[in-house]
């Protein structure tokens, strides 16, 4: 708890203090590559338009190094921890965007760094246990519990309480204790910020809508928050549906499951009436998670958002949909929003225009995909 | 200054009344539920009453034990693949009452299935299985009052955990709604660490009792494996409490098939020897 009220004052110094952001902003250019472009995708917007007129722009955070949006969220907090003194780095890792995200920042700034992955994700995410290593970053696979996210923060939870005094915990979504969830979403706020200037130099008006994936909820609260005080602007998250939501196989948490206590968040959960957290399943590990952001559970309870769910084959098809139609290979959590973009366009008016966030790339998830469309890559 | 705590009518406040008026320290036992399966576990609560432990922690399983080393998290898991969770936890909290009308025990667990219940039928599920207290790790007390209110409501004492980086005015608040004992954890870490250096835990207890203005006991816990651990700490500490060494007792004799009974009762029976006069002949 100190270690949180000391976060917590650290952030609210640190987030208005000029010095900090103009460093913040330089790394954000300069490293990070912002702004990430928004491309209008045309050749999609026909394809599920269903013959109206539709405008669809992609906010394109697969284009920041290292493949997501990840890195805006690790560069500001280890420049937080740089200015508490903390000597060491942990984080947790789903799919492993947010761990190579976390050894990239500590290599930029030598530190030493440790993540914590489940087994199941290092088996399944090869290709970002092998870059984290290459980075300088000791991965640790966590047997525990589903060997899987939930597990992995748990774990590096159990580091941060042991070694709290020299380390910083980079927890890389929108959950957790505060002020984890408010400071992650105001790192990741940079994309709706830039999406907001760049959708009206595009179109002179505002969106009718936002579209992106909801693990934990980061991408999507990062979008959201450009727009949340525009009533005329739809939100819609797109969460997995897994094998399909009235099955045990999913993590739609919004979707299926009830208030609850994780991580040190309030939020939805998905578990049963004992109150044992369920197995959440996804083909994406990054949304493979039973929780999510307590900001998403107060939009979805004040119907500000609403939540969709994409299957795993709704999510591969999309992903070669989003590939074939504009050449651009998303992640495969990022495919679940693209999945999503037909229903939310049924729901839009003639004329309408919407910003679907591709949250990363797909180069990590070829393994899986591959395998899916019954095709044999080496990584 | 004197240590007294101020005397209170549960029997958790008679556990460590007694232990004190046999000129000792108390002894806390933690087991987890269910673990290896609820049969063998409602033998073990009573055979580590009978070895002498004053008091029972029974460990709620979950599925995300977070506060918890390895030793514990793999009893929770044995725990969980032999059906315990909160309810049987309850369901052996009341078998253990009926044997054992004198032994106080207290639900040791996380959030999630008090939350999932609603505090106030949870805090009426557990007077009503027996339990004196109850303490949950992630429900900082002084943020949501919520779970000591519905707990007080049913006359069931909240036992606080105090760490070593808690700030005077969180042991403040964390003691102003405690009932039974301030746990004090020995560490910065998880359950089944090394013991730290003691030194420092010695004087945080004793400042630990003064900003609690000496109303409850203060018990020491994570770290203490041997009966030599538990007679070092009961040195400053009213209260012991040995948890994950116990459960290793118990993952050893389940991983060679034999019944960790016998085991386990002479293990309590040591530690109970190592903090003070011998039992009293029955």
């Amino acid at each position: 708890m100190p270690a949180l009220e000391e976060l917590t004052a650290a952030w609210e110094h640190f987030s208005r203090d000029p010095t900090f952001r103009a460093e913040l902003d330089r790394l954000l250019r300069d490293y990070v590559g912002r702004p990430t472009p928004l491309t209008e995708a045309a050749r999609l917007a026909a394809r599920v338009a269903q013959g109206r007129r539709l405008r669809v722009f992609l906010k394109r955070e697969d284009l920041c190094h290292t493949g997501s949006h990840k890195l805006n969220n690790c560069v500001g907090q280890i420049l937080l921890a740089q200015r508490l003194g903390k000597k060491r780095i942990i984080a947790e890792t789903g799919a492993g965007q947010h761990g190579v995200a976390t050894a990239t920042v500590c290599a930029l700034f030598g530190l030493p760094c440790e993540i914590y992955m489940g087994a199941v994700d290092v088996e399944r995410q090869s290709l970002n246990v092998f870059r984290m290593h290459l980075l300088g970053a000791k991965v640790h696979a966590v047997k525990d519990g589903t060997a899987t996210l939930k597990d992995a923060m748990n774990e590096a939870m159990r580091d941060w309480v042991t070694n709290v005094g020299s380390t910083h915990y980079v927890l890389g979504t929108v959950a957790g204790p505060h002020p984890y969830p408010t400071m992650v979403g105001e790192l990741q706020s940079v994309i709706g910020r830039e999406a907001r200037v760049q959708i009206q130099a595009a179109t002179g008006r505002l969106p009718d809508a936002c579209l992106a994936c909801v693990g934990g909820g980061s991408n999507a609260m990062g979008l959201f928050r450009g727009f949340i005080d525009d009533p005329g602007v739809r939100l819609f998250g797109v969460e997995a549906a897994g094998e399909g939501i009235d099955t045990n196989h999913h993590a739609a948490t919004l979707g299926k499951g009830r208030p609850g206590v994780l991580h040190g968040t309030r939020s939805y959960v998905l578990c049963d009436d004992d109150g044992q957290i369920a197995e959440a399943h996804s083909i994406s590990a990054g949304l493979d998670y039973p929780g999510v952001g307590p900001e998403h559970s107060y939009l979805r309870d004040t119907g500000r958002a609403l939540y969709l769910a994409a299957t795993d084959q709704e999510a591969l098809d999309a992903c070669r949909l989003l590939a074939t139609c504009e050449g651009i290979i998303p992640a495969l959590e990022s495919a679940h929003a693209v999945a999503g973009l037909p229903r939310v366009a049924a729901q839009l008016p003639d004329g309408a225009s919407v910003i679907v966030n591709v949250s990363g790339r797909g180069d990590k998830d070829m393994g899986t995909i591959a395998k899916h469309f019954g095709a044999e890559v080496s990584s | 200054m004197t240590n007294a705590p101020v005397p209170s009518t549960s029997r958790i406040a008679a556990a460590f009344a007694k232990a004190r008026a046999q000129g000792r320290k108390a002894l806390v036992l933690y087991l987890t539920g269910c673990d290896p399966d609820f049969e063998t576990s409602r033998r073990l609560l009573l055979a580590a009453a009978r070895a002498g432990a004053d008091v029972l922690e029974l460990g709620v399983p979950w599925s995300d034990p977070s506060a918890d080393g390895p030793a514990i998290q793999a009893a929770m898991h044995r725990a969980l693949a032999a059906g315990g969770g909160m309810a049987k936890a309850l369901d052996l909290c009341r078998v253990v009452r009926v044997a054992n009308p004198e032994i106080p025990v207290v639900l040791f667990g996380y959030a999630n299935p008090i939350f999932v219940r609603g505090t106030a039928k949870f805090s009426a599920q557990a007077k009503q299985a027996g339990a004196d207290g109850v303490l949950c790790v992630d429900w900082p007390a002084d943020e949501d009052p919520e779970l000591a209110q519905a707990l007080a409501q049913q006359g069931l004492d909240l036992v606080p955990l105090i760490a070593p980086t808690s700030t005077p005015e969180r042991v403040k608040a964390a003691a102003a709604v405690a009932g039974g004992f301030l746990y004090y954890v020995s560490l910065t870490g998880i359950t089944g660490s090394q013991l730290p250096n003691l030194d420092e835990a010695s004087v945080r207890v004793q400042q630990v009792r003064e900003l609690s203005g000496n109303r409850l006991p203060v018990a020491v816990g994570f770290g203490i494996a041997t009966p030599a651990d538990a007679r070092a700490v009961a040195g400053f500490a009213d209260g012991v409490v040995v948890g994950s060494a116990a459960v290793r007792i118990i993952e050893r004799a389940a991983g060679e098939g034999r019944d960790p009974v016998p085991a386990l009762e002479k293990f309590v029976a040591d530690l109970r020897a190592a903090l003070g006069p011998s039992l009293e002949s029955p």
